[in-house]
């Protein structure tokens, strides 16, 4: 069954919370709604799920429009970024509790209780209570609640947001796997392009309560149709730089200049903006037309593997996501190569005309 | 500010410790130099907030002695210490205005007026809250709230370190860095002793010079960032340290090579040839290559996922049931099915029981 | 942040509207009849307009009662609200000892008005009480059911034993509710107790303390049942608080109008009072 979202929208007051949309998630789909907090996602999966009622528009579901069928009649089920389980019942009675609503016979419960406990690592804690278990148990636990009871959609509400860092790249390597021989249509809200490009699946971009982009994850991370798109799937933020092309030359506003990348040599004369995604900015050359750049370092965050480096560039801050670690002192100048092959080109109203990160 | 020296450390919560278990705290000697920057870092229950505890006179260890610049201070009062705190929820007087609670340490111990507006003014500056300082405490965001914090810490001269206890768990992810920058740069300016608790390994690698890594009550390494990268001296290190972390692969030793499943991956040192334990070797997903095609040596391994995370892809094979991860850059080929792995002889260790062999 | 509407909710207020109709709005407005009527017998009525108010409002009687009401009130919130936090600071926070102390503060809140009244009649009765004697033998002279003072001296401890609690549990749940990183913020920075108190625990504890005051007041404001088991208002008209002046009037004299409108203006005085309470501690919140 599918779902499709026919120009919904919902105002709440004067307040547009989400602008006209349209989407269709097919059969067995992996959808993940990517934004920063506020951006609409929670409310857009209210929406999905019949928790909300849209202001205008239409939801159907399997070809049938189920706008306003309340969400105790669609076979719904939603994990949420708390843990929520019911604390005094044990692991098992938790897992098992929409079964039991749906009143299956007890041998049919217990096997399906059973699968999912196996599935989600959680046999061992079958008899304990939620306070018993660590947060990453206890939301495994609430995950199990969800897809036991086998829902035509599954809404996942940034489910790794409170767990800590290695629990969260645990669960992120189980998560596709769990739906990859399922029907259901699994919708995923993060604010982490990382986890979009890790599920893969589709990627809606969401920004001030409008879907900006919806296509294959890929597709979308490398093709942006505008600047909005691109930002919101740049985790540092990709950046950016006021470019004028001039003849074969992109100037600066400082008065520096570079060759114009080949793929771009058609582009008319005229004022661009440039997006650099920041693994393309790194401390020494690399790739097809490294152009040196000078900045202040602001900070050197280090992640164990790589350093995301802040620096100030033309009075904006850019960022270089670069592999090693390279402990950049606060305040020094430093001379980095940004990959202008890499560039993404916007016009003036920010739409992408030209350039592609492609593999 | 201070050195500061814990000596034979040890801690447990209940009476009578008997087992190695009950000890939330192992056997604990660390020295931190005057005017560092340290982190603790490890997953929950490492045992690092009892640590913090016990430093900052919250909390008496069981057996042991900390030393501020020589001096035993093990059984003295978080006030007599001279330590501020800042803890992972903001902690401000809601009631008083931002000048006040800055104030609020300095008048507490009776220092005179003047002196008290001076201070609480070149720290309003530091920390950015100069226009803030007529406001109450109680409407600022969570990160102003922090900074309140912490410039009750740097506001008081006698302050011999100044504790971080997942400072950044309340700020908006989006205004991180700024804050760690700003820590960064205070760090430089007032070189007060600094450590930061966390289990996060980004803040813990970002701020600090030297890093506490531990782990069930244990410390497994202290070294710099790039120490806990490269040589990992412990599996756990390797694991948690690094995203995604190190593959362990439990080897045998032959002829000084460490043989997986039958094919050598690395040179080995002598010392890994004599002994008993469980032996395996380590070597982060960074440091793993396709061998070029039809050519030559490797582990031969199963393609079973791609992961495409954009500037790169995570790729999971499986070599004779081992599974390995490898971190292959955008635009480079990855091989269907079949293909035969190597490690780069530099950064591949091989490890005991845990421990790494030298 | 956003919540669903669906109308069908209504349904279930439904029986509430019905109930609080019944038990409220019908005799308030009945009360309001009274009070603009007048009456010889017979349920037959006139048109009074508004002599009764004016009669009461203008009344030495009416007047007196208020004034002793305003008395016995800030008396008892004067003395209940800062020994309720006192008691509360210095219960344990953690430990066995936390539910015994619960239990033994919750008691007196158990007993049904009238027992209290009954009990604090005997234990301070001069000739049999345990505490009438006791301050005789001691050499008070002592006898709440003849001397004013005694009568007021009584009753205001009865109504501090009786309700003193309830401040003392709102306001030691406020106290559990304060993380222990402030008290720790606070050994740091060095602060001494009574800044302790004054910039954290007292903050923390405004809320329940302004549902204590705002509480405390209007129970002591229509204190009736204690009272009439107590002293009966007596002696003379000695505590004779605005409750017992009502049922004097409305039921001993039979004068329904008067009462009808002194009931108003009671009501009246008390909703307008609560709400400058809440106001005046609320403003200071929003601040």
């Amino acid at each position: 069954m599918s779902l499709e979202l026919r120009r919904v929208s919902l105002r709440v007051g004067a307040e547009t919370h989400i602008h006209p949309t349209d989407l269709v998630c097919e059969p067995g789909s992996f959808n993940v709604l990517l934004g920063t907090t506020l951006a609409g996602k929670t409310t857009l999966m209210k929406l999905m799920a019949g928790l909300e009622r849209p202001t205008s528009g239409e939801v159907h579901f399997g070809g049938r429009d189920v706008t306003g069928v309340s969400v105790r009649n669609r076979n719904v089920s939603m994990v949420y970024q708390q843990f929520i389980n019911y604390p005094n019942m044990s692991v098992y009675e938790n897992i098992a509790s929409p079964l039991k609503v749906a009143r299956l016979p007890d041998d049919e419960i217990k096997r399906r209780v059973g699968t999912f406990a196996e599935l989600l690592r959680l046999t061992p804690m079958l008899g304990r209570r939620p306070s018993e278990l660590s947060g990453g148990q206890q939301q495994r636990t609430a995950m199990a609640r969800a897809l036991v009871k086998d829902a035509d959609l599954v809404l996942l509400d940034e489910p790794l947001a409170n767990l800590d860092f290695k629990l969260r790249e645990e669960l992120r390597d189980e998560l596709p796997r769990l739906f990859a021989n399922r029907d259901c249509i699994v919708v995923y809200a993060t604010t982490e392009p990382v986890e979009a490009l890790l599920f893969g699946g589709h990627t809606a971009c969401l920004f001030e309560g409008r879907v900006v982009q919806f296509g294959p994850t890929g597709e979308v991370y490398r093709s942006p149709l505008d600047l909005t798109s691109a930002q919101v799937f740049s985790d540092p933020p990709i950046n950016t730089a006021q470019v004028t092309k001039a003849g074969g030359d992109f100037r600066l506003a400082d008065g520096g200049s570079f060759p114009v990348p080949a793929g771009h040599a058609g582009l008319a004369d005229g004022a661009y903006t440039l997006g650099v995604r920041p693994h393309h900015v790194s401390p020494a050359p690399e790739g097809a037309q490294p152009v040196a750049i000078e900045g202040d370092v602001l900070v050197t965050e280090l992640s164990g593997s790589e350093s995301i480096i802040h620096f100030t560039f033309h009075e904006r801050t850019w960022v270089s996501q670069a592999h090693g670690i390279h402990p950049f002192e606060v305040g020094t100048r430093q001379r980095l190569y940004a990959d202008m092959s890499k560039a993404l080109v916007f016009d003036g109203a920010g739409r992408r005309i030209a350039g592609q990160s492609t593999t | 500010m201070a050195r500061i020296v814990l000596d034979a450390l040890r801690h447990a919560y209940g009476p009578a410790p008997a087992s190695d278990g009950d000890w939330a705290l192992k056997r604990l000697d660390l020295e931190w130099e005057d005017g560092g920057a340290y982190a603790l870092l490890g997953p929950s229950g490492c045992g690092k907030t009892t640590l913090l505890s016990i430093i900052s006179g919250l909390l008496r260890p069981t057996e042991g002695r900390v030393l501020f610049d020589g001096e035993d201070v093990t059984a003295l009062p978080p006030d007599r210490r001279h330590i501020a705190q800042v803890f992972q929820f903001p902690v401000v007087y809601d009631t008083m205005t931002v000048y006040d609670n800055l104030a609020f340490p300095l008048r507490n111990r009776g220092v005179a007026e003047p002196e008290v507006d001076a201070r609480v003014r070149e720290i309003a500056g530091m920390i950015d809250l100069t226009h803030m300082l007529g406001r109450r405490a109680a409407g600022l965001t969570a990160d102003g709230k922090q900074k309140i914090s912490l410039g009750r810490g740097l506001v008081r001269s006698d302050v011999n370190a100044i504790m971080f206890d997942e400072p950044l768990t309340v700020i908006d992810p989006h205004l991180k860095w700024q804050l760690r920058s700003k820590l960064k740069e205070l760090h430089q300016r007032v070189r007060t002793t600094m450590i930061y608790v966390t289990h996060d390994q980004t803040e813990a690698l970002t701020f600090a010079d030297k890093v506490v890594v531990m782990n069930q009550g244990e410390v497994v390494q202290i070294g710099t960032p790039v120490e806990l990268f490269e040589r990992p001296q412990h599996t756990f290190v390797g694991h948690f340290i690094g995203s995604p972390g190190m593959n362990v692969l439990p080897c045998e030793i032959a002829g000084g090579k460490a043989v997986v499943a039958g094919t050598p991956v690395a040179d080995c040192p002598p010392a890994a040839a004599t002994g008993s334990g469980r032996l395996e070797v380590g070597v982060r997903p960074e440091f793993v290559r396709f061998a070029p095609e039809g050519g030559g040596e490797g582990l031969p391994a199963r393609v079973v996922k791609v992961s495409d995370a954009g500037r790169f892809s995570i790729v999971e094979a499986q070599a004779q049931g081992h599974r390995v991860k490898l971190l292959v850059p955008e635009g480079v080929a990855i091989p269907g099915e079949s293909a035969l792995l190597r490690f780069d002889p530099d950064r591949t260790a091989v490890y005991r029981d845990g421990w790494i062999v030298n | 942040m956003n919540k669903t509407h669906d109308n069908r909710a209504w349904f279930f207020v439904l029986p509430v509207v019905a109930l609080v109709a019944f038990n409220a709005i019908i005799p308030l407005m009945t009360v309001v009849n009274y009070s603009v009527q007048e009456t010889f017998g017979d349920n037959v009525f006139f048109w009074a307009g508004v002599t009764w108010f004016e009669q009461v409002l203008q009344s030495q009687r009416f007047h007196n009662a208020l004034g002793r009401q305003l008395i016995f009130t800030f008396t008892i919130l004067a003395i209940e609200i800062p020994l309720g936090v006192a008691i509360a600071l210095a219960m344990p926070r953690k430990g066995p000892w936390v539910p015994v102390c619960l239990v033994l503060m919750a008691l007196p809140l158990l007993i049904p008005w009238n027992v209290v009244g009954a009990m604090w009649n005997i234990f301070a009765l001069p000739d049999i009480g345990l505490l009438g004697r006791s301050l005789n033998a001691l050499g008070f002279n002592y006898n709440f059911t003849r001397q004013p003072g005694d009568a007021w001296f009584t009753l205001i401890l009865m109504d501090v034993w009786h309700w003193t609690s309830l401040v003392v549990l709102l306001a030691y749940a406020g106290l559990v509710s304060i993380p222990d990183a402030y008290y720790q913020a606070a050994r740091i920075d060095g602060a001494s107790s009574f800044a302790i108190f004054r910039y954290i625990q007292l903050p923390k504890m405004k809320r329940v303390l302004t549902i204590a005051v705002l509480l405390r007041f209007m129970d002591s404001f229509m204190i009736y049942t204690e009272l009439s088991v107590l002293t009966g208002g007596g002696p003379g008209n000695a505590t004779t608080l605005l409750s017992i002046d009502l049922v004097k009037i409305a039921l001993g004299q039979f004068d329904l109008g008067p009462a009808a409108a002194m009931s108003l203006i009671y009501f009246l005085i008390i909703l307008l009072l609560s709400w400058v309470f809440y106001t005046l501690m609320m403003r200071n919140e929003q601040q």
